[in-house]
């Protein structure tokens, strides 16, 4: 039984338009040792999926199907008050860099010593002994706890998030584009830390990202999303020497190496369809270099390749 | 140490206020030598009084000279001795004439603060955490309306429900006239009649401060680190309490300080509506004696109550937003 | 032409989105409504509302021939009802207009020039924002003299700073925005920006000033008349209100008191609800939250 397996999950958006698919029947799973890499363009439902995971899902968006089952339990289906404790304790989440995810009104101490005392029950001197633990784990003075967010840089204050989400030791932690529009400098450190932390205390991780090389440094599993869809999922070495799925291919292909001759630089013309009315057949077909003749007509379903599973005409 | 953090950032705010009230007094010279016409006539108003005496008043008030010999006379009155003029229409020097009627003012609009703010951003707060529901719509209708109706309207509709149909409240003056009251009896007249006055100014302060605290309450809430403390497990009311409000009265502060002037406008309309005797009135009195010395310098002091008020919000802000305390990253 | 015909199309898409807000709505109508009685005030069985009457007449309650009942000088109050909406509206949208005008100039000059330019004319602006604006306009008032050309002057004297800031923080972040940077740099002179690029964008903005300026011109006639300082050859609601009070026969008189304060608020309200209308359909988000 995996740590998460999350099947058939679907997330619409309701507006005054209509239903809009945002994640449209996907399932994946993590297991204990796994880093689970999701990757896709904006817009492709990654972090949508993800956070509905923690049962989060803004309005106008509403989980209408599918299971997220964590430890045996259904998270979909717990009440409010277990969804909060699982929160922060047994799954933990770290924002994206660019966002204001650290109250400005309050030290990073506090913002930790807070998830502490609503989880465990310990004295206020203890729990900021822990405070400034888990800021030397991720690489910051202790004595910086009483500092307050606006005197971090950018990278800085993802490691505070880091030290946050594990200051009660959870048993998944999710990254949401943890090294987005920080330089490459910072953006190296950050992943040598959490790879650190990952084996330190063999924590399972799901990132998402649209940053081919963050997953090349840090998953052992990736799974491509296109579209509200999951086009392939396979382990990170497969993905990269044997990409099935002609997307994750191009994807691969326009990332430019800095080995090699120099060529011109290949990106993937078009763009991702509306998901208000989306197109008859495969999602990916309008920008697909493979498209037959059935790929206008009807969906592909999942099927097994080679250790991977694509979902795509040419496999069957 | 070099002046970093607070002490430097008080003292910078200190200064500007400081000289923003000297150019306030330059201003407040020259508007009123600017009137088309003699300012001594206009000062007496009285056309029975003789040349010699008209003479003594223009050397007594440094009238004679140049504008600048004049400009300087002005300032050393003020400055020296406090001498803001004299009121020919009561006879008494207009800082007397001033002073008497302060305590009566700031009674009215002390009292109104502290209800408003109180009353005002509690709900404000609460109508913005429930942001969409009838709760809310009817408060934001309520609330934008007692913003909008001038002061003076307001007092006026209150006056007629509560003083003439209702006949609950007195409708003007501050005590009963002739009634002689004195201890308890006295405070409680006192009270009685100040709550018209001081709901009228209410209402406006209360539809301000719940608009303003609820647009902040929903600023707030759309942030990413609510959505952080979601994932943290934090309880709702905890996030409400520790990461919404306390970023949410922020703004609430520096809307104090711009609010004075709508507050000075407030009271000299209240005071004027209801006859509450406070420099609110006088300014209504003055305008009708046409008696220039007083209303000059009641715009000095109302003037340089916003500026004071201004600081002192300016400082507490500075004092409670990490950010300007501390003073600039790393 | 065909920027004259999109804007004639913009102004229906708005017009059609202004109608889905309540609050614009209500606001709507009963400026309509105002509208109606400004225009046609002399064919609503009005007389001149300054035109005094029988000493038998005076300070009637409302019945058959009075509708409003009369005042101190037997003068019809429904005519001064009537008719003091056009003082109301004469005054408001003139004022509003001139203080718009120099406030958008002002703006226009320090947002866009910035630089000394700019840090001088916002050290004026903020500091006739920071002088009491009710006091400010009784001593002007008091010294230029009670006439409602003084009025529309007085008004504008005192409001403009609030227009001018508004302004030049738009014209600001337009600034920032690449089309200026790229019409720059094909060599577009200055007058040609100005008037080509950022005034489309800030005239929306302005008409929201108008709007607002509308109903603190409104409450500043009222007040002022109100205290004592209104055109005596005219009657507004502030000065019916003014010789009510005066007189002390606002609780004797209700009739002659109701009519001018009934009208201010609903005109106040009107302005104010059409105005919060406006600026919360111009905030994005607003067609998606409604399914629009």
């Amino acid at each position: 039984m995996a740590l998460l397996e999350v099947e058939n999950l679907k997330i619409y958006y309701f507006t005054g338009k209509g239903a809009v698919k945002a994640v449209d029947d996907i399932s994946f799973s993590v297991d204990k040792d796994e880093t689970l890499g999701l990757i896709g363009e904006s817009g492709c439902g990654k972090t949508t999926a993800v956070f509905a995971i923690m049962r989060f899902a803004a309005p106008p968006g509403r989980i209408v199907g599918g299971k997220i089952i964590f430890e045996g339990r259904d998270v979909l289906t717990m009440s409010g008050e277990e969804v909060r404790l699982l929160r922060g304790q047994g799954i933990a989440m770290v924002f994206q860099a660019a966002q204001n995810a650290l109250n400005p009104v309050m030290n990073v101490g506090n913002q930790i010593t807070e998830v502490i005392h609503e989880h465990e029950k310990v004295t206020k001197a203890e729990a900021w002994e822990r405070a400034r633990k888990q800021l030397e784990l991720v690489g910051i003075s202790g004595d910086r706890a009483k500092s307050y967010p606006h005197e971090f840089s950018g990278g800085m204050k993802q490691r505070v998030g880091i030290a946050i989400a594990t200051a009660c030791n959870p048993r998944l932690l999710i990254l949401d584009e943890p090294v987005t529009g920080l330089d490459v400098i910072v953006q190296r450190q950050l992943l040598n830390l959490v790879n650190d932390l990952r084996e330190k205390f063999r924590l399972p991780i799901i990132l998402i990202t649209h940053d081919l090389s963050v997953i090349a440094e840090t998953s052992s599993k990736v799974a491509v999303m296109y579209a509200g869809k999951i086009v392939e999922q396979a382990d990170a070495i497969s993905l990269y020497k044997n990409p099935a799925h002609p997307y994750s291919k191009l994807l691969i292909e326009a990332y430019p190496s800095i080995k090699g001759e120099k060529g011109k630089l290949i990106s993937i013309p078009g763009a991702p369809p509306g998901l208000l009315n989306p197109p008859v057949g495969c999602y990916f077909q309008p920008r697909c270099p493979a498209a037959m003749d059935i790929c206008r007509e009807a969906e592909p379903t999942m099927v097994a390749k080679d250790g991977h599973i694509v979902a795509c005409h040419l496999y069957k | 140490m070099a002046l970093k953090g607070f002490a430097g950032f008080a003292i910078r705010k200190i200064s500007a206020a400081l000289l923003t009230i000297f150019v306030i007094i330059c201003v407040n010279f020259f508007i009123f030598r600017v009137i088309p016409g003699d300012p001594v006539r206009l000062m007496f108003g009285d056309p029975r009084v003789s040349p010699q005496k008209i003479q003594e008043m223009y050397v007594r008030f440094g009238l004679t000279g140049t504008l600048w010999d004049q400009f300087v006379a002005y300032l050393n009155r003020l400055f020296l001795y406090g001498d803001l003029g004299y009121s020919f229409a009561r006879k008494a020097p207009v800082l007397e004439v001033i002073a008497s009627k302060v305590p009566q003012t700031l009674m009215l609009v002390i009292t109104a603060l502290i209800i408003a703010v109180a009353l005002g951003t509690l709900l404000g707060a609460i109508a913005g955490w429930k942001t969409g529901t009838k709760f809310d719509s009817i408060i934001i209708t309520i609330s934008l309306t007692f913003y909008s109706i001038p002061t003076f309207v307001m007092g006026i509709i209150m006056l007629l429900i509560f003083g003439l149909y209702l006949g609950i409240f007195p409708i003007g003056g501050m005590v009963t006239i002739g009634a002689g009251l004195t201890g308890f009896a006295y405070v409680r007249d006192v009270l009685w009649h100040m709550f018209l006055p001081c709901g009228a100014i209410v209402v406006w302060y209360i539809g301000e401060y719940v608009i303003v605290t609820r647009n902040s309450m929903q600023d707030v809430l759309d942030q990413d680190y609510i959505t952080s403390a979601r994932a943290k497990g934090i309880k709702e009311s905890a996030i409400l309490r520790r990461h919404a409000l306390r970023n949410a009265i922020l703004p609430v502060v520096t809307i104090t300080g711009v609010n004075v002037a709508f507050a000075v406008a407030g009271v000299i309309e209240a005071e004027t509506v209801f006859g509450w005797p406070g420099i609110g009135r006088l300014v209504f009195s003055s305008v009708m004696a046409r008696d220039y010395p007083v209303l000059q310098g009641l715009f000095l002091v109302f003037a340089v109550a916003i500026v004071t008020a201004n600081l002192v919000v300016d400082l507490i802000y500075g004092y409670i937003d990490p950010r300007i305390k501390v003073g600039g990253g790393q | 032409m065909s920027g004259l015909l999109k804007g004639l199309q913009d102004v229906r898409k708005f017009l059609k989105l202004l109608g889905t807000h309540k609050m614009g709505l209500v606001g709507v109508v009963i400026f309509v409504i105002l509208g109606i009685i400004v225009i046609f005030a002399p064919y609503l069985r009005t007389v001149n509302p300054l035109r005094t009457g029988l000493y038998e007449n005076i300070l009637v309650p409302p019945n058959a021939q009075f509708w409003f009942g009369t005042d101190h000088l037997a003068r019809d109050i429904w005519s001064q009802t009537l008719y003091g909406a056009r003082i109301a509206f004469l005054v408001g949208f003139t004022s509003a207009g001139v203080t718009v005008v120099i406030g958008t100039l002002v703006g226009l000059v320090a947002g866009y020039f910035g630089g000394k330019l700019d840090e001088v004319i916002m050290r004026i602006t903020d500091f006739f924002m920071m002088l009491p604006y009710l006091p400010l306009m009784i001593v002007f008032a008091a010294i230029l003299g009670p006439s409602i050309r003084n009025i529309i002057l007085v008004i504008s004297i005192v409001y403009w700073p609030y227009t001018a800031r508004v302004i030049r923080s738009q014209v600001l972040s337009l600034k920032e925005r690449a089309f200026v940077e790229s019409s720059r740099s094909v060599g577009a002179s200055d007058r040609l920006l100005i008037f080509g690029e950022i005034m489309p964008n800030v005239v929306p903005l302005m008409f929201a000033e108008v709007v607002l300026m509308v109903t603190w011109a409104i409450y500043a006639e009222a007040v002022l008349a109100f205290l004592g300082l209104g055109d005596p050859t005219t009657i507004s609601w502030g000065i019916m209100l003014n010789y009510a009070f005066n007189m002390g026969l606002m609780t004797y008189a209700p009739w002659w008191v109701i009519p001018p304060i009934a009208c201010l608020c609903f005109t106040i309200l009107a302005f104010t609800f059409v105005g919060t209308a406006v600026s919360d359909i111009m905030k994005p988000g607003y067609r998606e939250a409604r399914g629009l």
